[in-house]
């Protein structure tokens, strides 16, 4: 296996078979969430409760799921990139962080828009939702550090760990609604037990999670290709791709 | 033989680093004055009413204790990774994590131990009920250590950054969130007359788990620094 993993620890490699991955990617990202969304939006069954204002949730679930997901697959990358010093995997970081703080406050944004009629107001200082938050400033902090370094490997390190460090706020956020008496509602969907959800609600929503999971893989495929692009400039293969000819130097 | 020595250079940098720190007093009273003088604001600022001031005393103190712990982060190893010593510090033959460790301690003797002792008077000036103070102690005692700790962590990812300090904050306050709210929710707990001791053993755990963990991450962070 570990055969046939090398080859790609090289820049060109990776930037060919995320190249080969991203149409697929970015296809079934935009099939799925069409689907998933109209039907979420238009055609799904009105809450008994909260009749339409629930239908925010088919945005906020997704987002927040993958702002978590986003977070993990950035930690996993942060761990190859300090144990087997694979640029790549650095590289996977600068890639995964805006898009996981992006994700990060479309959850926020939509939590406050459902909160606001549901709740009564835009912001409440509950478990969820400020682990959530702490979430955003982490992505941040980790995009900051990265670019403070003069040399990028530095930087790309120091955000490894400190993306690393800051890994245990995921279950805490997973957990929130568990451990603390919160305002917020819990999972609705839950691997072992029957979903709190009728099918015409449930089956859109899933969908829409995986046009979300297939839109957040796409948009760090692409920012992942650039990132390559951009740091194997002075090499041949990466000039050939964009067809120019860098000088570097005078 | 190899464990004494391991244990011998342990307590010969931790000594090395008192005798330096407390050669330059002013770097350890300076960010303890900065805790009174922004405890000092605050009744300035919001009114020497008591039931204001015992309402907030906790946060505030908690609060200034943070921003006072990024304040003396740079000490921790500025001037250790200017002269070399770091350098010298990952070549030496023991473990680095444990060497952190060390460094961590002495760090939390000079910053954080004393802000415990000065929380009485803090607590004093902002008129926090005379019961509560005890458990404020407490959260304070419990929670220095992960302050020092993290702050630790922070510290070492920046050092070889001329200008850490905005970072460092970026970096350090949201991870010092969930030690304000349990610290808080602790001393409130106290103040509506409940048992405290969920909260303060909770932050207790939660202080091992992190003096365990962050050692690591500060020996990985100064081996990415000095490379």
């Amino acid at each position: 296996m570990w055969k046939w993993l090398h080859p790609y620890a090289k820049g060109e490699a990776t930037y060919k078979l995320l190249g080969a991955w991203l149409p697929w990617l970015s296809g079934l990202a935009a099939v799925l969430m069409t689907v998933g969304l109209v039907w979420g939006l238009f055609y799904a069954p009105p809450d008994y409760q909260q009749g339409d204002s629930y239908r925010i949730i088919f945005i906020h679930v997704p987002a927040a799921m993958f702002s978590m997901g986003a977070y993990t697959g950035m930690a996993i990358a942060a761990l190859i990139a300090l144990v087997w010093q694979i640029r790549t995997a650095e590289w996977a970081i600068a890639a995964i962080a805006p898009v996981g703080a992006v994700l990060t406050f479309v959850a926020l944004f939509t939590g406050a828009v459902w909160g606001k009629p549901m709740w009564g107001t835009w912001w409440e200082w509950d478990a969820r939702l400020t682990s959530e938050l702490i979430l955003l400033f982490l992505y941040i902090g980790v995009l900051a550090l990265y670019y403070a370094f003069n040399d990028a490997r530095t930087g790309a390190k120091a955000a490894a760990i400190l993306s690393l460090v800051g890994v245990v706020n995921v279950p805490i956020i997973h957990f929130s609604v568990y451990w603390w008496n919160s305002l917020h509602q819990g999972a609705t969907i839950t691997k072992f037990e029957k979903p709190s959800m009728p099918p015409e609600m449930l089956i859109p929503l899933l969908i829409s999670i995986a046009g979300f999971l297939f839109l957040t893989a796409a948009l760090v495929t692409q920012r992942l290709r650039n990132e390559i692009l951009k740091q194997e400039l002075h090499r041949p293969w990466a000039q050939q791709q964009l067809g120019v000819e860098v000088n570097h130097g005078v | 033989m190899n464990n004494a020595s391991t244990w011998q250079l342990i307590s010969c940098i931790m000594r090395r680093d008192l005798a330096v720190a407390l050669r330059r007093r002013s770097d350890i009273i300076n960010p303890l004055l900065f805790v009174v003088i922004v405890v000092t604001l605050f009744p300035l600022a919001v009114g020497p009413g008591p039931d204001i001031l015992g309402r907030i005393a906790t946060g505030v103190i908690w609060v200034a204790a943070l921003l006072s712990a990024l304040l003396g982060s740079e000490r921790l190893f500025r001037d250790d990774f200017l002269d070399g010593s770091l350098e010298q510090l990952v070549l030496l033959p023991a473990p680095l994590p444990a060497l952190a460790l060390g460094k961590i301690i002495v760090h939390w003797l000079l910053s954080g131990l004393p802000l415990v002792i000065l929380a009485p008077l803090c607590a004093l000036l902002l008129k926090l009920p005379v019961d509560a103070w005890g458990v404020l102690m407490l959260t304070l005692l419990v929670g220095t250590p992960m302050l020092s700790a993290m702050t630790a962590v922070g510290a070492a990812l920046t050092v070889s950054l001329g200008r850490g300090g905005a970072l460092l904050s970026l970096l350090l306050l949201p991870l010092f969130i969930p030690l304000l709210i349990f610290a808080a929710a602790a001393v409130e707990s106290t103040l509506v007359g409940t048992s405290a001791y969920g909260q303060v053993l909770l932050l207790a755990g939660l202080m091992l788990l992190t003096l365990t963990l962050a050692p690591l991450a500060v020996a990985a962070a100064i081996r990415v620094s000095v490379n």
